[in-house]
């Protein structure tokens, strides 16, 4: 996540949506706490000036690998109007500089079919979390560590096509692996970290992540040269279904399952969980984004528009004959990582202090500060609320006066105080009236 | 705060608020967090602190919470004014439930709560008089 300093007002409006309390205004402009961000992209939907912006690869960097495969997010087809067939979308990428492409929804195919074999485990955790969207891994880490083990340890689709389409590449071109850039197309930046710190495996297989509203022009141009006729693999419709929020679970054909969109509605699921309730749930698909991937923010089009577009071609009335040839031959244990991966460790960035005997010296100064603040959470002093100005203040990182309220009380009472003092001149200072004449 | 005063909160409860239901509870959560307690910690003092609060909520009329975190543990006191509980031991078991069918309908008073809030904490200890109230004493070590 990053900050166009030129465009930031100072206004507030990130600051009061970010979910875990990550972002200061100071010195007039945005500041993120990067241990905090988890990356849900909220920060970008929210500002009214665009000044918050993802950092992600454009269409030169492909340049630096002899031979590149696109992978596109199946949110990428809810992009264009339905007379766009998926055949062109792909030939597009192709177009437009790739060498090849490998759709992330057939990935979706195959983690669907692990999924639905783990839920089947008697020995897992219940209700089961997906795994799929980062930036929900990552809010488990930060603010509910007690369901790490919740998440399902399989890789997301997009890692899960990755493997094979670098494998497929190699054997392909003969090329080593480390010179095939294996690019995704995606709807968010949290799927853009992953690229850069990893959240299940080692390290991530992904050479870079491009953004979709950063490719959508090329795209557009490049369609009137595509006329749709090239032979190409395709996923089925419940791979690319997994775009939608309600896609994964009936792709997984889970029973009893949950299905939750929007970070601040996953947040208050997470925490029925936390609180032992919904044991009978099987599964929650938690999606970061309102409406699913095709409302992240890295999307072009109104999510509205999008679903019914995807919708439209999930229920197969677009190509229906295009439909379900998962002809991947593949080694599932090998591509679902479950060997690579690591376990997902807690991300404790809550805690106000290392030391619990000072920590807890923290929190009560927080409290009697909170009892003096007017409540109103206006966030005018740069902390979304009054309750995380109080944690501010009780960690030395502002002071009770950033409160306009504060301020103005103080300079109240600085001001009778000066009306005092001045009436308490020493008399052979008080000019009498006629000591001019 | 002295050396080993530890931080205290207190909450007032109010029977039939459901409105307010588990807000005492999810404060007691966040400071956890911010204290750094370990996580499975917080989980068993989330459980029985929501637990506990939900009785009241359910079947008293009124109720204080105290709440005192120490370094190295959590104690919680809830006091209540209500009907009581009759036979303790009987309260204890697990699916045992005096709650209404309106109550069962919104997914509370399974007869999960005491049992529950017990499997949670290091020490537990209830009393109760019938027609007066019920004061519950939790601790949970970290
Ligand atoms: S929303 Fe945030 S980043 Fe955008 S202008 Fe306002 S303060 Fe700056
Ligand atoms: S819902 Fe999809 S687009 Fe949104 S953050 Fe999660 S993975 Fe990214």
């Amino acid at each position: 996540m990053r900050l166009i300093a030129e465009r930031c007002k100072g206004c507030v409006n990130c600051i009061k949506h970010c979910p875990t309390e990550a972002i200061r205004i100071r010195g007039g402009k945005a500041r993120i706490t990067e241990s905090r961000c988890i990356d849900c992209g909220e920060c970008i939907r929210r500002c009214p000036n665009h000044a918050k912006t993802a950092v992600t690869d454009c269409l030169e960097h492909i340049k630096q690998y002899p031979f590149n495969v696109a992978l596109p997010a199946p949110s990428l087809y809810g992009q264009f109007n339905s007379d766009v067939t998926i055949e062109k979308i792909l030939e597009s990428l192709l177009q437009v500089g790739f060498d090849t492409v490998f759709e992330v929804a057939l990935g979706a195919d195959i983690v669907s079919r692990a999924i639905a074999e783990y839920l089947k485990r008697p020995d897992i955790k219940r209700p089961a979390i997906s795994s799929a969207c980062p930036a929900v891994v990552r809010l488990v880490q930060v603010q509910f560590p007690e369901l790490i083990d919740h998440l399902i340890p399989i890789d997301a689709p997009v890692e899960v096509s990755t493997r094979i389409a670098r494998d497929e590449a190699v054997k392909r071109t003969g090329l080593a692996p480390e010179n095939i850039g294996v690019w995704f197309i995606t709807p968010c930046p949290a799927k853009m970290t992953t690229v850069k710190q990893p959240l299940g495996s080692e390290t991530s297989n992904i050479s870079g992540a491009i953004g979709i509203s950063e490719i959508y022009g090329d795209l557009l141009r490049a369609f009137p040269d595509c006329n749709g006729g090239q032979k190409l693999r395709r996923a089925s419709p419940a791979g690319i279904g997994w775009a939608l929020s309600g896609g994964e679970v009936s792709a997984v054909q889970a029973a009893k399952a949950l299905v939750v969109n929007e970070i601040e509605s996953v947040n208050g699921v997470l925490e029925q969980v936390a609180l032992g309730k919904l044991k009978e749930v099987e599964y929650i698909e938690c999606l970061s984004c309102a409406g699913g991937c095709i409302g992240g923010p890295l999307t072009v089009e109104s999510r509205f528009v999008a679903q019914y577009r995807m919708q439209q071609r999930v229920d197969g009335k677009m190509n229906p004959d295009a439909i379900g040839n998962l002809s991947v031959n593949v080694d599932y244990a090998a591509v679902l990582g479950g060997d690579e991966r690591r376990v997902i460790e807690p991300r404790p960035v809550m805690r106000l202090d290392e030391d619990i005997s000072r920590a807890l010296y923290k929190v009560e100064v927080m409290e009697d500060t909170l009892k003096r603040l007017p409540g109103l959470d206006c966030g005018s002093c740069g902390s979304p609320n009054c309750k995380a100005l109080a944690e501010d203040i009780a960690q030395g990182t502002a002071c009770e006066t950033d409160c306009l309220f504060k301020l103005r009380e103080k300079v109240r009472d600085l001001a009778r105080e000066m009306v005092e003092v001045a009436d308490r001149l020493p008399p052979p200072l008080v000019k009498q009236s006629g000591d001019e004449s | 705060m002295k050396a080993d005063a530890g931080l205290s909160l207190e909450f007032t409860l109010h029977g039939a608020d459901f409105e307010l239901a588990g807000a005492a509870s999810s404060k007691i959560k966040r400071i956890l967090q911010q204290v750094g307690v370990k996580s499975d910690v917080i989980r068993r003092i989330a459980i029985s602190s929501y637990e506990a609060e939900m009785n009241v909520i359910i079947h008293a009329y009124h109720g204080e919470m105290r709440v005192s975190i120490y370094p190295n543990r959590t104690e919680i006191t809830i006091e209540d004014e209500g009907p009581g509980i009759p036979d303790i031991k009987l309260a204890m078991q697990e699916g045992y439930s005096t709650a209404s069918d309106h109550i069962r309908e919104l997914g509370f008073g399974a007869g999960m709560g005491l049992p529950n809030i017990a499997r949670c904490c290091d020490a537990f200890e209830i009393t109760s008089e019938v027609g007066k109230g019920t004061r519950i004493y939790m601790m949970i070590l970290h």
